[in-house]
Parts: C-alpha cells; structure tokens; sequence
C-alpha cells in the first residue's frame, strides 16, 4: 500500500473496480496529419471506453497507430477529430495551460526510453512533477522519497540515470509517474528496452499500482504474451483502427504479426 | 513554478555546460565592462571639468553690464531690452538694488584699471583689480601665501604669481613645466615689501567749463596720483580663469580701489551723455548662494534693464558636450552589449536544441508553456545578473588601471594627480539592470520557441 498520508486508495474518486464509472471514453477518435503530399491517418475514427481501475493493453504493429492513441489520452496531442474524454472532460476543448494540469495531476506517463532527465539525480527527477505542481517543499523530501521507495530505488538516490540498469531506470520513471498521486497511468512500451526479465518485474509492479492503488492503467505494447499475462483486455490497432476490442481471453484472431519483444 | 524553484533549476541547468554558459556570461561581462568604462570616463571627465571650473568659485558668479555698454553694443541680448541710450545705468543704487535680491550674497563693483607700479624704482605696467574681502572665504586663494588684506580699504596689494616674479625678474620658459617656480619662493624676498602704484584719478569739476562755457553733463579732471602699497600676499591664481575681475595681476582692497576714483573707460563715455555726475561702473559682480539660483537672479537683473553673463551660460555649452559625449561613450558601449545579447540569444537557442527532449518530457509530466517559458527566462536572467555583476567589477578595473596609467603619466610631467574615472553607485545599479533586462529580452525568442515544442515531437524515439 502506497504510505503516508497521501494514500490514492483513500482518495474517493478512483474506482478500484474495473467495472466502476466510465474513466475514458474517445468517440471516433482521428489523429491525421500530413507527411509531405501523404495523408497520414494514425487515429482513425477510434470510439473505445475505459473503465476507472481497468488494466487495458494496446497491442499492435509498429505503426498501427496505438502510441498516437496514448498520446492523445495522455493530452500530450490533439485530436483533429472526433473526442477524447477523460473522467468527463472533453480534452479537446482544454486550453494549452488547463492541458497541462490534467497531464500534471490526473495522468503518470511511462515510455520504452525512460526519459528521465540525464542530468538530474533520480531523486531530482522524480521530484520535477511536484514541482510543477507548486507543492510546498518541506512536503516534496517525505514524497519523493516514498514514490522511490515503492519501486524498490531507496537506495540509489543520488544516482545519475547513467549510472543505473535499464530496469533500475524504468522503475524511477515509474516513481516519477506516481508521485503526483495521478488515477491514469499510461505506459508507451515500458519493456521494449528492457530483457524479460525486468521487464516482467516492471509489468509486476504496474498490476501492483493498479490492484492496490485502483490506478487505471493502459498499456502500450506488441509483446502479445506479455498483454496477456497482465491486461484485463486488449485492444488490437491497425492502421489505426480498431481491430478488435474483447477481454483477455478467448484469444482474438491477430490480423497482424507481432515481434517476439526480444 | 515557483520562483525558487525556477531560479534552482536555471542555476543547474547552468552549471550544467559550465563552458558555454560562462563564455555567454563572459560576454555579457565585457559588454557591461565596456559600458561601464565608456560611461564612467564620460562622467569623470565631466566631474573633472566641473571640479576644476567650480574651484575658481564661479558657478555662483554672475557678471553685470549696461546695456549702455559699448562692448554689448548689437549684442543680440541687447537687442532683447530697451534701446541702450533709454536703459539704466549701472551705478551704485542699481549695484544695491541688485544687492537686496532674493538669494543674493553680494554685488560689488568690478573695479579694474592698468596702472604703472615701481618696484626697488623700476616701472612695471599691468591691470590692477580690486577685490572684495570676500574673496578671502572663498577656495580661490587657497595656495596662497602670505595673509589676506588687513581690512576692506588697507593700503595693501596681494600679487599674482607671474607679476611678483616680474619684479623680481625672473623670466619661467614658457612650456617647461618643471622649472615653474614655488610660489613659497617668491613670497621671501617680497612679502612686506612696498610697491608705489601711479594712477589717474577722476576729480569732479563744478567748476564752468574753459572760457566760462555753460556745461552740459558732467566735467572732470583728471590729476595723476601714486599710493604706496604694501605686499601682504603672493596667489597662484591663475590670471586666465574666469573670475569677476579676471587677468588682472595685481589686487587691491576693494573700498581702497574705489575710493581711488581711478579713471574709467566708461567716464569717457558717460562725459558725451547727458545725465550725472554720478560714478557708473563698467560691471558688477553679483554672487549668489548657490549654481542653482544663478538663473532666477540673472532673470531678475535681466529684467532690471542689465545685460547678465554667467559661468553657466558658458558651461551650457560645455554641458551639451558632455551630454553628447556620454550618449556616444554609451552606445559604444550598448553595442558590445548588444553583441553580448546576440550571445545569449545563440546559447539559449542551441540550448533548445540541445534539451529539445528534456523540454518534452517536462512537458509530459505535466510542465506548462509557462513553466518552460518561465525557466529559459530565468537562465537568461541569471546570465545577464551575473554578467553585469562581473562587467562592472571588470569595468572598475579597467577604469582604475587607466586612473593608475594616468596618474603616473601626469606624475612625470609633473601635474597633479586627477580622477578621470568615476563609477557613481547608480551606474553600478544601472548597469546591472540594463544586462539584466538585456538578457530578459534576449531570452524572448528562445524562451517562447522552447514554450511551443510540441512535446510529441520533442519525445519522438531517435
């Protein structure tokens, strides 16, 4: 359980069970853009819903559009059509600034290259979301220091991200994505630098955030096996379509080929 | 973000490239520097000349003459009052009109002639002043030796340098500085001693004119006279400085001057008018409190019917030089500065370039617009803080290294040491400030391009 005083579970609006109030819910959903003369549709008219605690996994080729999906739930691009919800807010119509709030408080983001700032130590890294989101000093040492420690990375504090493993770095990031205490945790590829192994151990403590915590968690991977293994539900993209949404199990018929991860 | 928190991150994110950022804050630095040394040698050379022009006691020195005056004959001021024959003249009731105005310490006559003086029986001709008593309080015969005079009509006479080595027959080179001799000198073998001063003096006539002729103004004689002086005091003021009774070499008591009656040009004049046998005087000089109330009361005495003429009418001109001359001085300066900015600019968009990925993932974890803005502003800022705070102590330097240089090269042609320097604390401040907002604007650009990466983009996997 996440201690302190500022136990998520505690906080009324997540919905532990995947059965609970609609989190997200897009509405043909298109992100296109042009590449030169081509039109490229990475987000074409996508309508899927979320529920609140849900562990869902987008599975898909390399270009099938499931990173574009993420990106716009995390608010991080915008629609050029169609609507994306979260917890009721139609995203597409926040300004620039409210954008970032909801980025700042409401969602965690993990990526496949960690992105954890090469010149921070992790403890500074995992200390940058609080303050963006202006929280009192004093308070920020106590917090930090928790986020590192549910990762297992209490002891390396003061270590540079260089100075650390592939796993190790994926958990800081982890921790980077749950201090701000966010009920969305969106993860782009969290193993696709990483061998089975860690990768597993980082998958087991997502499903940890995510059974302890209630966080809803939507997973961005191809490593079919490793969806299977941890998501409630897939849903598969191509071309950036839905293929096929259905929960994990029966097995869908796969209307793309995946990589073995590694 | 808060402001600490920025300027926290802004300081690490500096010393991270410790290189590039201290050859930016470097340039800054020299900018600043040069803004510094420019301006500050402006203001000292302006001191200087101020110092220099303040210590013969002139900025509260006003020059009275009469429109009547042959000399502001079509003078264009002339022009501005009445007609010179209509106009007052200058006598004494004008002298304690002028006396009584607000702020006036005194007027006094400028009594000035050329007179003959023996010496051990030898003639010498030169100009005679008198000089109020005064001029003693006043820093103009402060390398003076010997005393003031004794009182306001004492028969005594205080030399100017080059006269008493005149009568003692010493001939200085002209040019060559370092055989100038010490005034001390010149005082042993002449203080104490007399002088005889021959003079015209103006005797009124009541009398009728020759032939028994009925007079029409004024008639006079004139009746040559001598009167023994005795030297009580030996100045190094220069006969060339500007004050009221200027390039005379020799000074008398001023009641002693006037009670002379010596023969003035403007007797002559007055003899061909009609009015007074009343004495007029060629001009007076008016001292005032303080250089700030010089213009009120030479307005008053302008609209007494006088023509005016003041150390600040000359030093207006002097003034818009150095006003000139610091505006040149400063933009030489800025252009450093502005070369210096265009290196703030360049740092902080390679910068962007640079932290184009970290500026994305701030903004995925939850960074504004603002933050970013706000952080490459805060680099900026620091840069140019720090950069003024270095320019100054550099430009300092610089500004005493060149006072040192000076000094020894005055030194060795035997001059007294000067302050050409000068770095008053509001440049100090200024300075700061303007590489400080310099930077601040420099940083627009950058600033708001890092505000506007799309942070997709930005994290796109290379």
């Amino acid at each position: 359980m996440y201690p302190g005083p500022h136990n998520l579970a505690q906080n009324g609006a997540i919905a532990v069970h995947p059965n609970g109030a609609i989190a997200i819910r897009t509405n043909d959903l298109c992100r296109h853009y042009l590449m030169g003369q081509t039109l490229i549709r990475a987000v074409d008219g996508v309508s899927l819903e979320i529920r609140s605690g849900e562990f869902v996994a987008l599975l898909g080729a390399s270009g099938s559009g499931k990173s574009s999906l993420l990106n716009l739930i995390a608010g991080l691009d915008r629609p050029t059509a169609g609507s994306v919800a979260v917890h009721g807010r139609n995203l597409a119509q926040l300004s620039r600034e409210e954008l970032a709030k909801y980025r700042l408080h409401t969602v965690g983001m993990v990526f496949q290259s960690f992105n954890l700032i090469p010149t921070m130590a992790l403890i500074e890294n995992v200390e940058l979301p609080l303050r963006f989101a202006e929280v009192d000093r004093s308070r920020r040492q106590p917090l930090t220091r928790q986020a590192l420690a549910r990762v297992g990375l209490e002891g390396r504090l003061r270590h540079r991200p260089s100075e650390l493993s592939g796993g190790e770095q994926q958990r800081a990031s982890l921790a980077r994505a749950l201090v701000n205490q966010p009920q969305l945790l969106l993860a782009d590829e969290p193993t696709g630098n990483l061998d089975s192994r860690t990768g597993a151990e980082v998958l087991d403590l997502i499903r940890g955030l995510n059974q302890s915590l209630g966080m809803t968690v939507v997973l961005v991977t191809h490593e079919r096996a490793l969806a299977e293994r941890y998501a409630q539900r897939l849903i598969f993209l191509a071309d950036g379509k839905l293929v096929d949404a259905q929960p994990n199990y029966p097995a869908p018929s796969m209307p793309t080929t995946f990589g073995d991860g590694r | 973000m808060k402001a600490y928190d920025l300027v926290e991150l802004a300081g690490r994110n500096l010393r991270e490239s410790v290189l590039r950022n201290s050859l930016t804050t470097a340039g800054i630095a020299v900018g600043v520097a040069s803004l510094v040394a420019m301006l500050s040698l402006g203001i000292g050379l302006q001191q200087l000349a101020g110092r220099r022009l303040g210590k013969a006691g002139l900025f509260d020195t006003i020059i009275v003459t009469s429109r009547r005056d042959f000399r502001a004959l079509n003078r264009e001021e002339a022009r501005n009052g009445p007609p010179p024959a209509q106009s007052r003249a200058l006598d004494e009731p004008a002298r304690q009109e002028m006396e009584r105005l607000p702020n006036v310490l005194e007027a006094f006559p400028d009594i000035r002639f050329i007179s003959e003086l023996r010496y051990q029986g030898k003639p010498h001709l030169t100009m005679v002043a008198g000089l109020p008593f005064s001029a003693k309080a006043t820093d103009a015969f402060e390398g003076m030796q010997g005393n003031f005079f004794s009182s306001d009509a004492a028969p005594e006479a205080i030399l100017q340098k080059s006269f008493a080595e005149e009568l003692l027959g010493i001939r200085p080179r002209p040019g060559s500085a370092s055989e100038e001799t010490k005034v001390a000198d010149l005082a042993k073998p002449l203080l104490g001693e007399e002088l005889v001063m021959r003079y015209a003096e103006r005797v009124a006539s009541h009398s009728s004119g020759p032939a028994g002729e009925s007079l029409v103004g004024a008639a006079y004689t004139v009746v040559s006279r001598q009167q023994a002086l005795k030297i009580v005091g030996i100045s190094d003021l220069d006969p060339d400085s500007m004050r009221g009774s200027a390039r005379a070499r020799l000074f008398l008591p001023l009641k002693l001057a006037e009670n002379l009656h010596v023969m003035q040009p403007s007797d002559l004049r007055d003899s061909i008018r009609s009015f007074s046998n009343t004495t007029t005087y060629l001009t007076v000089t008016v001292r005032v409190k303080s250089p700030k109330q010089v213009q009120p009361v030479q307005d008053a005495i302008k609209k007494m019917g006088f023509n005016t003429f003041s150390i600040l009418d000359a030093t207006r001109s002097l003034r818009r030089f150095f006003a000139v001359l610091d505006l040149f001085l400063g933009i030489f300066g800025s252009l450093a500065l502005a070369v210096a900015s265009l290196g703030i600019v360049n740092t902080l968009v390679m910068a962007i370039l640079e932290r184009r990925r970290e500026i994305g993932i701030m903004k995925a974890i939850g960074g504004s617009d603002d933050d970013v803005k706000k952080l490459f502003f805060a680099e900026a800022g620091a840069m140019g803080v720090l950069g003024g705070v270095l320019g100054v102590a550099l430009g300092w330097g610089i500004g005493q290294i060149i006072n040192i240089g000076t000094n020894i090269y005055l030194r060795r042609q035997e001059l007294p040491p000067e302050q050409l320097w000068s770095v008053p604390w509001w440049l100090v401040a200024g300075a700061i400030t303007f590489a400080f907002f310099v930077s601040l604007v420099s940083g627009l650009y950058p600033a708001s391009r890092a505000a506007h990466l799309d942070p997709v983009q930005a994290l796109r996997y290379e």
